[in-house]
C-alpha cells in the first residue's frame, strides 16, 4: 500500500457507495456530491440490488414458464423446492387469505438471499475492476471510484424493504380491523381505560415503528458487520488467508439466515396486523 | 451510510419486484406443484384401489375354486351313487328276467309234461281198449263199455 494510501482509506473506500447527483454543473459523481444531501443516488446499491432482483425473477419465471405438472426438471425442482419452502412457512405462521404474502415472502428471501451473497464475492474484485474501468474509460483517479458490491450493507435499501413491510402492515391491520379498529388497538391496549389512552398510544406506536426498525437495522447492521471484518480480513495474512475461508465458510450459514429471518419477521408481522385481539 | 434518494429508489424497486413476482412468478409455479400434488395423490388412491380390487378379485377366485372343487366332488359322489344304483337295478332286472325265464320254462315244461301225461293216458287208454279187445276176443259194443273206458282213464 502507498503511503498516501493508509489502511483507514482502504476500509473507508470499501465501505463509500458510488454515489451520483445533479448539480449546477450536471450530473456529478461521488465527492463531488458531498453537498447534495437527501437527492444523491447510490448508483451501485442502486444497480446491484436491481439487477439481483431481476435475475431472480428472470430465473422464477423461467422456470414457471416451463413448470409441468408431470415429472419436474432438476432445475424445476429446485426452484419448486424453494416455492414450497416459502409456502411452507407462510401457511405455518399467517392464517388469514392473502394473495400477497407468499410472493411478498419469496421476492424477500430470494433477493436478500442474493443480495446476502454478494458478501460471499471477494472483497477487493469488485473494486478494483470499477476502479480499472474507471480510470481506463473515463480517465477518473482509481481511488475516487467506489465500488460496494453488497447492497444489503447499505441502510438505503434494508429501510426501503422495511419501509415496504410497514406499508402493507398499515394496511392490513386497517384492512381487517377498520379504521377505528386499529385505532383502538393502538390507544387501548394493553390498558383498557380512557385514563391511559395517552399512555398506551406511546407504548403501541412505539412497538409499531420498532417493528420496520428493528427489520432494517438487524439486517444491516449483520450485513455491516461482515462485510466490515472481511474488509479488515483482507488488510492481514497472505491474499486473505487463512482468515477469510473460515469467515466466509462461516457466512454460508449467517447469510441464509439473515434473509430467512427477514422473511419470516416479515410473515409474523403481517399474520399479527391481520389478527383481531 | 447516510440516507437518500436511494430509498425511494429502492422502495420503488421492492414494489415492482413484489408485484412481478405476484403476477407472474407465485400462482404458475404453485398452481404446478399443487397440481402435482393433486395427480399425485390421485395416483396413490387409484393404485390403492387397484390393490383393494386384486385383493378382492383374488378372495372372490378362491371362493370360486372352492365352490367348483366342491361342485366337482358332488358330481363324482353323485355319479358314483348313480352307477352303483345302476348296477344294482340291473342285478337285480337280470335277476327278476331269470327268475320269470325261469319260471316260464318251468311252466312250459309242466304244461308239456301235462300234454304228454294227457296223451299218454289217451293213448294207454286205448291200448288198454285195444288190449281189452283182444282179450275179449270178441265184438264189443264201444259205446256201451264207453263209461268204463273213461273210468278207466279217470283212474289212470
Amino acid at each position: 500500500m502507498a503511503s498516501e494510501y493508509s489502511t483507514t482509506d482502504y476500509i473507508n473506500h470499501h465501505l463509500t457507495n458510488a454515489v451520483m447527483c445533479t448539480t449546477e454543473n450536471g450530473i456529478a459523481f461521488n465527492k463531488a456530491c458531498k453537498d447534495a444531501g437527501f437527492w444523491a443516488w447510490h448508483v451501485d446499491t442502486l444497480a446491484w440490488s436491481i439487477g439481483l432482483g431481476v435475475l431472480f425473477l428472470w430465473i422464477f419465471t423461467s422456470a414457471a414458464k416451463k413448470a409441468t405438472t408431470g415429472v419436474p426438471t432438476k432445475g424445476q425442482a429446485f426452484i419448486e423446492l424453494v416455492v414450497d419452502f416459502v409456502n411452507q412457512n407462510v401457511r405455518d405462521t399467517f392464517h388469514g387469505k392473502s394473495a400477497i404474502i407468499a410472493p411478498l415472502s419469496l421476492t424477500i428471501f430470494v433477493w436478500v438471499l442474493l443480495m446476502n451473497l454478494m458478501d460471499l464475492v471477494p472483497v477487493d474484485i469488485l473494486p478494483t475492476i470499477a476502479g480499472l474501468i474507471g480510470s481506463t474509460f473515463f480517465g477518473m483517479d482509481p481511488h475516487d471510484v467506489y465500488m460496494k458490491a453488497v447492497p444489503t450493507t447499505d441502510l438505503n435499501l434494508t429501510f426501503a424493504l422495511a419501509i415496504g413491510v410497514f406499508f402493507l402492515i398499515l394496511y392490513y391491520s386497517i384492512k381487517m380491523k377498520g379504521v377505528s379498529g386499529f385505532m383502538k388497538e393502538l390507544t387501548l391496549q394493553p390498558f383498557n381505560h380512557p385514563a391511559f389512552i395517552p399512555v398506551n398510544f406511546i407504548l403501541e406506536s412505539v412497538t409499531l415503528l420498532a417493528r420496520p426498525v428493528s427489520l432494517a437495522l438487524r439486517l444491516f447492521g449483520n450485513l455491516y458487520a461482515s462485510e466490515l471484518i472481511f474488509i479488515l480480513i483482507a488488510t492481514l495474512g497472505f491474499f486473505q488467508l487463512p482468515l477469510h475461508f473460515p469467515w466466509a465458510v462461516f457466512h454460508i450459514l449467517v447469510l441464509p439466515l439473515q434473509a430467512f429471518i427477514f422473511m419470516m419477521l416479515t410473515i409474523v408481522y403481517l399474520s399479527l396486523a391481520c389478527e383481531d385481539h | 451510510m447516510n440516507i437518500n434518494a436511494t430509498l425511494i429508489g429502492q422502495l420503488i424497486a421492492f414494489a415492482v419486484f413484489v408485484w412481478f413476482c405476484m403476477k407472474h412468478v407465485w400462482p404458475p409455479l404453485l398452481g404446478a406443484i399443487e397440481e402435482r400434488q393433486k395427480k399425485i395423490a390421485d395416483g396413490l388412491e387409484a393404485s390403492e384401489k387397484a390393490e383393494k380390487d386384486l385383493e378382492e378379485a383374488q378372495a372372490q377366485v378362491a371362493e370360486q375354486l372352492k365352490d367348483a372343487k366342491a361342485q366337482a366332488a358332488e358330481i363324482i359322489d353323485q355319479a358314483k351313487k348313480r352307477a352303483s344304483q345302476i348296477v344294482d337295478e340291473e342285478t337285480q332286472r337280470g335277476h327278476a328276467e331269470r327268475e320269470k325265464i325261469i319260471a316260464q320254462g318251468n311252466a312250459e315244461i309242466e304244461a308239456e309234461r301235462n300234454r304228454a301225461k294227457e296223451e299218454l293216458r289217451k293213448q294207454v287208454s286205448a291200448l288198454a281198449v285195444a288190449g281189452a279187445e283182444k282179450i275179449l276176443a270178441r265184438e264189443i259194443d264201444e259205446k256201451a263199455q264207453a263209461d268204463i273206458v273213461a273210468k278207466l282213464v279217470e283212474e289212470l
